[in-house]
């Protein structure tokens, strides 16, 4: 976006959205298969997705609206969205700058055992997240091999908050790597080396010319990572201790209620979880087409 | 290697991998009865010793071969499994509100299954007892030891686990037991007061009794593990009788897990006959011994081996129904959403618990 843009033009991408509004489908592409290709996409969404969540709604709509709020702002749920979601937010920031780290380094150097590590960032994915559950409270208990290093400190890490951050970050790392590593693969090098030339120092190269390019990826990894921290339930449960207003997820909330044979009352929370991820991933979604814009990445 | 030469290579060898799954599955099922067992979180060895017996057993009256497959976990997330669809033949759950809930919600079964086999359909039962650190550091004997302060209690919750059901109605039917004098039927508001206390004292809530026994065992947190009796015999077997005290109170809950069959599977599936006859084993001496071994109290001692039976101290027990008037009403008050549990934890819990 430009400057005149900031004070309040509309940019050409914007105006182009507002006019796509107002006139129902855009002009139809001269790429043909339209037709077919919307319907597949259409019919395989409502069927994966939409559905589904539709469901999942009305389900919740047995209680009405005002249920639903009830359900919503008693304090104990209140308590584990809180939790749920300030600490998938934190690890998202944190695997933000580590997981850039981490693509740099696999992007940039040439090191033994570098495919090993590579691969070795996908494992999140594979992995049963009760088995990584289980494996990090052992790891970060008092008396695990890293739990102990901060137990003389009075740090417990397993069974606290701090906990469900570890396992959110052991589950959300590969999104940032993984959506960062190929845009820094295609980044030209020759536009540091111009930067260099040019008189930048390193580090007005890496804030001003490197990480505006990335910030399209690095956002859209961030969101992933997010939406995928706040859903998750087994790995944390085995960390997390589960104290009511501590260290409940919203998650386990769901589950407890489903354990009471609660369907509506489940399906109120997660509606809830729903509502609240959409709003905050649609917001990214507007910082990403803002920072693509603004960064030329259209 | 060419991208289109790899890409083949892989889909070759999936192919050839699903293959060898499905045909080492379609060998089993040929031939065979296959009966599904639901059952809860501890009964793993448990069950695998009483199927093998089973299984040779049917196959020596009847010649045919019967594999039952037993799936385990949490009791409520397994009766809500079959509520929402599992083809389970038969239920062996911790509690009889859980069955209760399956006949309620899915009338798969009817509601009176509890009375169709002997002892509250419990051909074994169990206990609530104490497991603590070797040496018994804190001095645990009995449950007011567990509302000390300074005392840390791993149990899970009540509200996803069945065991653990067990756990809180046993420390609120000891405090009810204790006021007797005081109060006829006991003091309610003093076995709430009770309760808190001990809650105050834990500091992780696992969803599972497996759970909650490897965050004691393995995981080094707290100092006495409320446990079913047949547990604590496992732990001891499992990490070692060195690390490990049982710790028997002289006052504790009966606990009875009950068995039915799901009418409505065995029906479609055809399978009622070796069904009843595999919960009519349960009965039987040979199972009867097999339950003594395995660390829970069988329903007909006198088949059991007494070495086995000597294991079992004997505690005062008291029954659900006398002291609660049965499963639904205990966990309406007690267990559902906002019920007494619940209140234990309030927002102001939050320093308390740290």
């Amino acid at each position: 976006m430009s400057d005149a843009a900031l004070r309040g033009g509309t940019p050409p991408g914007v105006r182009w959205r507002l006019r796509g509004l107002s006139r129902g489908f855009p002009k139809p592409s001269a790429l043909p298969g339209f037709g077919i290709t919307f319907g597949f996409a259409i019919t395989y969404l409502s069927l994966i997705v939409l559905i589904p969540l539709a469901v999942l709604v009305a389900r919740a709509a047995d209680l009405g609206l005002d249920g639903i709020w009830r359900v919503a702002t008693t304090p104990r749920v209140l308590a584990a969205l809180e939790v749920s979601f300030f600490i998938s937010a934190a690890a998202a920031l944190v695997n933000a700058v580590f997981g850039t780290i981490v693509a740099w380094v696999l992007v940039r150097y040439d090191f033994p055992g570098k495919r090993l590590l590579d691969a070795a960032v996908d494992l999140p994915f594979a992995l049963p997240t009760a088995v990584a559950g289980i494996a990090l409270a052992a790891l970060y208990a008092t008396n695990g091999w890293i739990g102990s290093l901060f137990a003389p400190f009075d740090i417990k890490i397993a069974f606290t908050p701090l906990g469900i951050l570890v396992a959110l970050i052991f589950i959300g790392l590969p999104f940032v790597v993984r959506t960062v590593q190929p845009v820094l693969q295609d980044l030209d090098r020759d536009v540091e080396e111009a930067s260099a030339t040019l008189g930048a120092t390193r580090a007005q190269t890496v804030l001003r010319v490197v990480l505006p390019a990335l910030a399209p990826a690095l956002l859209t990894g961030v969101a992933m990572a997010f939406a995928r921290a706040v859903g998750e339930y087994g790995s944390v449960i085995f960390i997390a201790g589960n104290m009511p207003f501590v260290s409940e997820i919203a998650p386990l909330l769901i589950v407890t209620r489903l354990e009471e044979f609660d369907y509506a009352g489940a399906a109120a929370i997660a509606t809830i979880m729903l509502a609240l991820a959409f709003v905050t991933l649609l917001a990214i979604n507007a910082l990403q087409s803002f920072s693509r814009r603004r960064f030329g990445h259209a | 290697m060419t991208i289109r030469q790899s890409l083949l290579a892989a889909t070759a060898i999936t192919v050839a991998f699903m293959t060898v799954i499905v045909a080492a599955r379609a060998q089993t099922t040929s031939q065979e009865v296959v009966l599904t067992n639901v059952s809860y979180d501890p009964t793993r060895e448990l069950y695998r010793a009483l199927n093998d017996a089973f299984a040779k057993e049917w196959q020596a009256s009847t010649g045919q071969k019967v594999t039952i497959r037993t799936s385990h976990g949490g009791s409520g997330k397994q009766a809500r499994s079959v509520i929402d669809g599992l083809e389970a033949d038969v239920v062996t759950l911790a509690l009889a509100g859980d069955i209760d809930a399956i006949a309620r919600e899915s009338k798969r079964l009817p509601a009176d299954w509890q009375k169709r086999l002997p002892n509250n359909s419990s051909p074994y039962t169990s206990t609530i007892v104490f497991v603590v650190r070797k040496g018994n550091p804190k001095g645990i004997k009995d449950w007011p030891d567990l509302a000390k302060q300074g005392v840390a209690v791993v149990t899970p919750n009540p509200k996803t686990s069945g065991g653990a059901r067990w756990n809180y109605l046993a420390a609120w039917a000891y405090e009810l037991d204790r006021t007797r004098n005081v109060k006829e039927g006991g003091d309610q508001a003093a076995a709430r007061k009770f309760v808190e206390a001990i809650y105050k004292n834990v500091p992780v809530l696992d969803t599972g009794a497996r759970g909650a026994t490897t965050t004691f065992a393995q995981r080094a947190v707290g100092d006495v593990f409320i446990s079913w009796e047949n547990e604590a015999f496992l732990i001891q077997q499992e990490f070692g009788a060195d690390k490990f005290d049982i710790v028997v109170p002289p006052f504790s809950i009966l606990a009875e897990p009950p068995v039915s069959l799901v009418d409505h599977v065995v029906d479609k599936r055809g399978t009622r006959k070796v069904a009843e006859a595999y919960l009519g084993f349960l009965y039987s001496p040979a199972a009867q011994k097999i339950i003594a071994h395995n660390f829970y109290r069988p329903s007909k001692p006198e088949a059991a081996d007494p070495a086995d039976l000597a294991r079992f101290p004997k505690i005062q027990l008291v029954s659900i129904d006398q002291v609660f008037g049965g499963w639904t009403k205990a966990q309406t008050e007690h267990f559902a959403d906002g019920g007494v549990f619940d209140q234990i934890y309030k927002p102001t819990g939050k320093a308390a618990t740290r």
